[in-house]
């Protein structure tokens, strides 16, 4: 009896431990490294001891933290809560209103960037908003005096060239939820008197709201660890006015060869995608009686 | 739920066998070198590409396998760190940067080469500067240089005629290349007059092609070898960043934008000199290397309208100048499982014949004196003499292991500076505070 039931979780043990090896393990080895003084050079790299609490005790009193996770903050709101989430809920909405040649238009263009490649789509963004770039080539035209985007708003522009490349997922994911919403309801409301955002807001929303919560925490997680787009737009800066977790963490593992203070900012970023995911998760639940 | 009891023990087993690896076969060895490409750099590819070759055909059952990494010094540097972690992917000979190399040497990547060097006759042909950016503070040689550096002003002469000032150009003190800059500017506004790197986007260039050249020359200095300390709170330090603040708040160099690019080097070199665009900047020795045939940014009329002048001392005071030497190594690693063939095929790719062929194509300074004696070598641009008469008034980096770091915290505060984050004096004291941090109290030196 009892090996049969072994024998039935055989087909799972590959899977189980391709995700220990490649995907627990890694983190746990940051954690661990993260309380070492280990580098890439110099005595520590041969020898890392353990240092206790000390880089995170470094991370507080170091100006670059508090204001990468600030920074952080502000990004994924602005980019995924607020820009590809509900740019993408417009647009897909709109095209559910819109012609079937409209609508295919529109989405094949919204899907374009998407399917870029992170490097593709971050020197794209970077060709646009360069002080020589597109932008200002588009105001020169008319008569424009164009910014030097990359150094005097690095955060906007990345928010902007964030939020053009990943609403093509929300935007799928909406109009897949939209879809499934009965034409019957919106029918009977429509015949009760309600005005097109009276419908959106008391029978639409609700009614999508298990999509709203999946596709804002896939958005979240992912923006979190954006790092491509932002090395090569601004690589952090200037003066570390774009310098998230993700690009910290590079800077100072990779960069600095500081291998022990870069582990320690990755797992607050871990720590970070666990709160969000935590309260996305709260959120799906609570809409199950 | 038993299943979770059994799952630690397959882990195990799985580990236990990704351990046991099988030893390498003895017949044909390999050897693994591992160096440094680029678009604007292959001099050393080729001179790599001619010792393999020579090795091959000299040893019959080895193979060399070149193994080039295509990056920029920094990235170069952190990709070889990464590599060296690991016995399995550790390079058997490697360019290494001199600056490195005892943060290196601490870090266990490096072989002792004293007992291979001790049998190799070309030895005492390198000169004895030279031959000491390779020690380690245990007093051994780790390294073997491949030639070495100095910087100096390179200014276009066309441009400074046309805005009146006499050719060839030496200024004095500081104050001399401001008030040239100045007049460049009031005579051509399109024109950067007085360009010098700062930020951390141009990384070790900022502070060996600019910080340095201004603090050495204020009497201050960034370490004191005697005392083996930091200095802190020194005057030349804030004077120095007060300097670069000027240049750009005056419009003399780059924009700061354009500055905190990485690749400005490159619009240096291949843009604003040959457009006519600069007047002048701090570059290095091999800087006609990207201007001569078949270099990256070919520019047939750079050997009459490039001039070079001494980076004056603040006030002129003695020596009257200020140069930084750096260069690059060859090195054997460490874990090296056939070091002996390693360090032969290090001494064939620094043979006499070689070193020339690098030197010439990269502009580089000799440090065998067998080269530098050479006619081909002294023929190969019109700067060699000028350039490596600077070695007299040169300087060496701290190169301590702390050294990378520090130098990091140097190009953040220039980098506060020119972007009107920070004043000077303030930027001064966060690189003090820096310091501290890293090396702690008992290493520094108030001064």
């Amino acid at each position: 009896m009892t090996i049969r039931r072994y024998l039935r979780l055989l087909p799972v043990v590959p899977s189980v431990l391709l995700l220990l090896f490649f995907l627990l393990a890694p983190v746990a080895w940051s954690f661990y490294a993260s309380f070492t003084d280990a580098a890439l050079s110099g005595r520590a790299a041969r020898d890392p001891h353990w240092v206790g609490l000390d880089n995170y005790v470094r991370m507080f009193s170091d100006d670059a933290f508090p204001l990468a996770a600030w920074l952080t903050v502000v990004f994924v709101a602005a980019s995924a809560v607020l820009g590809q989430n509900v740019l993408g809920l417009l647009i897909a909405l709109l095209m559910t209103h819109s012609r079937k040649a409209v609508s295919s238009w529109v989405g094949t263009a919204v899907v374009a960037a998407w399917v870029l490649p992170e490097i593709v789509a971050a020197f794209a963004a970077y060709a646009y908003f360069n002080r020589d770039g597109t932008l200002n080539q588009m105001l020169a035209f008319f008569g424009g005096q164009g910014l030097d985007w990359l150094y005097t708003f690095p955060l906007v522009a990345i928010i902007l060239a964030n939020t053009w490349r990943g609403t093509a997922f929300s935007m799928l994911v909406y109009r897949a939820a939209l879809a499934d919403v009965p034409h019957d309801i919106s029918e009977a409301a429509l015949m009760d008197g309600a005005h097109g955002w009276q419908r959106l807001a008391f029978i639409t929303l609700p009614m999508i709201r298990s999509s709203i919560a999946t596709n804002l925490m896939l958005i979240t997680l992912q923006t979190l660890a954006v790092f491509t787009l932002i090395w090569v737009m601004t690589a952090g800066g200037p003066a570390n006015a774009s310098t998230t977790l993700p690009v910290l963490a590079y800077q100072e593992a990779f960069k600095f060869g500081d291998i022990g203070y870069g582990t320690a900012v990755a797992s607050v970023l871990i720590l970070l995608g666990v709160v969000f995911g935590a309260v996305y998760v709260r959120l799906l639940r609570d809409q199950r009686p | 739920m038993r299943f979770a009891t059994v799952l630690p023990v397959v882990a195990a087993l799985l580990a236990a066998a990704a351990c046991s690896s099988t030893p390498p076969t003895a017949a044909n060895k390999t050897l693994k070198i591992v160096y440094q490409k680029s678009d604007s750099f292959t001099a050393l590819d080729a001179v790599m590409q001619d010792a393999k070759k020579e090795f091959e055909a000299a040893n019959s059952s080895v193979t060399v396998n070149l193994e080039p990494i295509q990056a920029n010094d920094d990235d170069y540097g952190t990709k070889l760190a990464l590599a060296q972690r690991s016995p399995d992917t550790a390079p058997d000979v490697f360019y290494e940067d001199t600056f490195k190399v005892r943060s290196d040497v601490d870090a266990g990547y490096l072989l002792k080469l004293d007992s291979y060097l001790q049998k190799w006759d070309d030895w005492s042909t390198f000169n004895e500067a030279a031959k000491a950016a390779g020690r380690a503070d245990d007093g051994g040689i780790y390294a073997v240089p491949v030639g070495t550096d100095t910087r100096a002003i390179w200014y276009n002469k066309a441009v400074l005629k046309k805005a009146g000032i006499s050719v060839p150009w030496q200024p004095k003190t500081w104050e001399d290349i401001l008030s040239t800059a100045r007049a460049i500017k009031a005579s051509d506004p399109t024109v950067i007059p007085f360009n010098m790197y700062a930020g951390k986007g141009t990384g070790e260039g900022t502070v060996m092609q600019s910080f340095y050249e201004l603090l050495y020359g204020t009497d201050s200095t960034l370490y004191d070898e005697k005392e083996k300390k930091w200095v802190v709170g020194s005057q030349g330090f804030t004077d120095s960043l007060a300097f670069l603040k000027t240049l750009y708040d005056e419009k003399l160099a780059a924009s700061p934008a354009e500055a905190l690019d990485a690749n400005v080097w490159k619009k240096v070199f291949g843009e604003w000199f040959p457009q006519g665009k600069l007047a002048a900047t701090v570059e290095g020795s091999y800087s006609p290397s990207f201007w001569q045939k078949g270099g990256p940014y070919e520019w047939a009329g750079y050997e009459q309208d490039m001039g070079v002048a001494m980076f004056p001392t603040r006030n002129g005071q003695e020596p009257g100048g200020v140069s930084m030497s750096g260069g690059w190594t060859l090195a054997v690693g460490a874990k090296s499982k056939n070091a002996e063939l390693a360090f032969k095929f290090l001494t064939t790719a620094l043979n006499k014949k070689n070193a020339l062929a690098f030197d010439i194509n990269n502009s580089q300074i000799a440090v065998r004196t067998d080269v530098a004696s050479e006619s081909s070598y002294l023929a190969a641009n019109p700067f060699v003499k000028d350039v490596s008469e600077l070695v007299k008034v040169t300087h060496y980096r701290p190169a301590t292991a702390d050294y990378p770091r520090i130098s990091t915290a140097v190009q953040v505060a220039t980098e506060s500076v020119i972007t009107g984050k920070q004043s000077p004096e303030d930027a001064a004291a966060e690189y003090d505070a820096t310091v501290r941090k890293l090396v702690g109290d008992d290493k520094v030196l108030e001064r």
